[in-house]
């Protein structure tokens, strides 16, 4: 037993004192800001589309799966507030964290597992830069500001989305019932609840991505595996966190 | 980090590295003295480049003590280490170039980014051109490692070496992969920075010939090229691995008649 829970712990261990380096280096010069731009555009404006996409349908989705249940309460004029707070509150965060999951947890684990079996970390080391200020601290800065900016614009674009199916769609209700609906269902706990999430699990995917990376071992096979290792591992601790974070809202 | 001039730069004191039954160095010592040449051969897996990395600080020993410029820097952290690093001119195994950068910039980087350097910003590029110049590659500033050959992208990493003049260079495996042509173009060019820099030199190599080049040729600047001497080049030391430990430490001439079946088959003699 103890054996088995070996190999999970020293991860875990490692994980947390990659993020604690990660950590104290926000606060420390050198600040390479060149590749924190980069990587807000690589992150940011790269994931543009899949996350307008995804929120797009995800609001479309809910407003369509709902119309029935609330026609047979007669609460259809509601649908703007249950898409608003389905949104805002769980799907906005989640979808979004697993799309750049999906987009750059992976591509942060390939290209430094790439750097780290071409010596090119080892060579990074030797020449004056350490790697946790270089690589690992851009991605996490440039993650941590744009996926609640990410988020927000989904939630913006579902929210259309929804609307689109609701009231030009299926007719449910009008579209300044809609609205008006959907703005007052979302209170200050809403918006801090979807903000937080997003800023936490960009944390998480970022140094999650870069751990795999830095990890790599065993030249391009070792690529492959941890860049779908980064994605699964991120993918996961996104739908934990979204639950504890959901948890202690709840009880606040 | 004062030093006196004739004390060793590198000193090895009983350094071993891993675990248990997984011990990768066993028990290694040895001194690298200023100017000298320190030739490392050993089979795939004998801890070469384990030896190399733990004397660039990149593996910290599991015990022993590493002596680096008279210092003892066993215990030093990341940072205290960047400093040292700004002293040690390495070639990685498959040359460690930085693929997203051009050459200008991957030669220039240790001058941009080495904390102790300081170089000002108009004098990098004329340092990174004469350094190119070095390894005869002075025409591929604006081309990405991608496009140059195995041969070149390993000039190139010698000439990031020896941009910021270091006092001590190491060499991982600089001939591994290489047809023969290209490996003594660039055991040449090892050569000629050993010669013409005066730079302590350690190498790690597989290849018997890399050894007696560096032992039995010295660069001519005259003819441009290596002129063979007589004997052994002075300073000129032999050290082979096997499993991690220490299977031979000594002189050329040593090295030459020693019948351990182990060392033998690196002397080819």
């Amino acid at each position: 037993m103890l054996e088995l829970l070996k190999a999970p712990i020293l991860t875990f261990q490692e994980f947390v004192l990659l993020a604690g380096r990660a950590a104290s280096g926000i606060f420390r010069k050198p600040y390479y800001w060149d590749d924190v731009f980069i990587q807000m555009d690589l992150i940011g404006v790269g994931s543009l589309p899949v996350v307008i996409l995804t929120g797009f349908f995800s609001g479309a989705v809910m407003a369509l799966q709902m119309s029935r249940a609330l026609r047979t309460y007669g609460a259809t004029s509601q649908v703007g507030m249950i898409v608003a707070i389905t949104l805002v509150r769980e799907m906005g965060p989640v979808l979004t964290a697993l799309m750049v999951a999906g987009r750059n947890s992976s591509g942060m684990a390939s290209e430094l597992g790439s750097m780290k079996v071409t010596e090119q970390i080892d060579a990074m080391r030797a020449l004056g830069t350490d790697p946790v200020m270089k690589l690992v601290k851009p991605r996490l800065l440039a993650t941590a500001f744009v996926l609640p900016l990410l988020t927000v614009l989904a939630d913006f674009v579902g929210l259309v989305g929804g609307y689109v199916v609701a009231c030009t769609m299926l007719h449910l209700t009008t579209a300044s019932e809609y609205w008006s609906s959907a703005w007052h269902a979302i209170g200050y706990d809403d918006i801090a609840q979807g903000l937080v999430k997003p800023f936490i699990f960009a944390i998480v995917l970022s140094l999650v991505g870069c751990y795999y990376g830095m990890q790599t071992k065993g030249g391009t096979q070792g690529v492959g595996r941890a860049t779908t290792q980064a994605v699964v591992v991120a993918s996961v601790w996104v739908v934990v966190l979204t639950f504890i974070i959901g948890r202690v809202f709840v009880t606040m | 980090m004062e030093q006196t001039a004739a004390g060793p730069i590198l000193i090895f004191r009983n350094v071993s590295f891993g675990f248990d039954e997984n011990l990768v160095l066993r028990d290694v010592s040895f001194e690298l003295t200023r100017g000298a040449t320190l030739i490392i051969h050993g089979a795939a897996g004998s801890g070469k480049t384990v030896l190399l990395k733990i004397a660039l600080g990149l593996l910290r020993p599991t015990s022993g003590r590493v002596i680096l410029f008279g210092q003892d820097v066993t215990e030093y952290t990341e940072q205290q280490w960047f400093d040292v690093r700004s002293r040690i001119g390495v070639l990685f195994q498959e040359g460690g170039l930085f693929d997203s950068f051009s050459i200008e910039d991957n030669v220039g980087y240790p001058l941009v980014n080495q904390p102790l350097l300081q170089v000002p910003p108009e004098e990098v590029a004329p340092r990174v051109e004469q350094s190119l110049e070095f390894v005869e590659l002075g025409h591929t500033l604006e081309k990405f490692p991608s496009e140059l050959s195995g041969g070149m992208r390993r000039r190139v990493g010698i000439a990031r070496a020896i941009v910021t003049q270091p006092e001590l260079m190491l060499y991982d495996s600089p001939t591994a992969g290489l047809d023969p042509i290209t490996a003594n173009t660039i055991m040449a060019l090892i050569v000629k920075g050993r010669d013409m820099r005066r730079a302590t030199t350690l190498i790690v190599t597989h290849r018997h010939q890399d050894g007696e080049i560096l032992e039995r040729f010295r660069w001519d600047d005259s003819i441009g090229g290596l002129k063979k001497v007589e004997g052994a080049t002075a300073g000129t030391r032999y050290l082979v691995l096997e499993d991690g430990r220490i299977a031979f430490l000594g002189s050329p001439a040593e090295f030459d008649v020693c019948n351990e079946p182990h060392v033998a088959k690196f002397s080819s003699r």
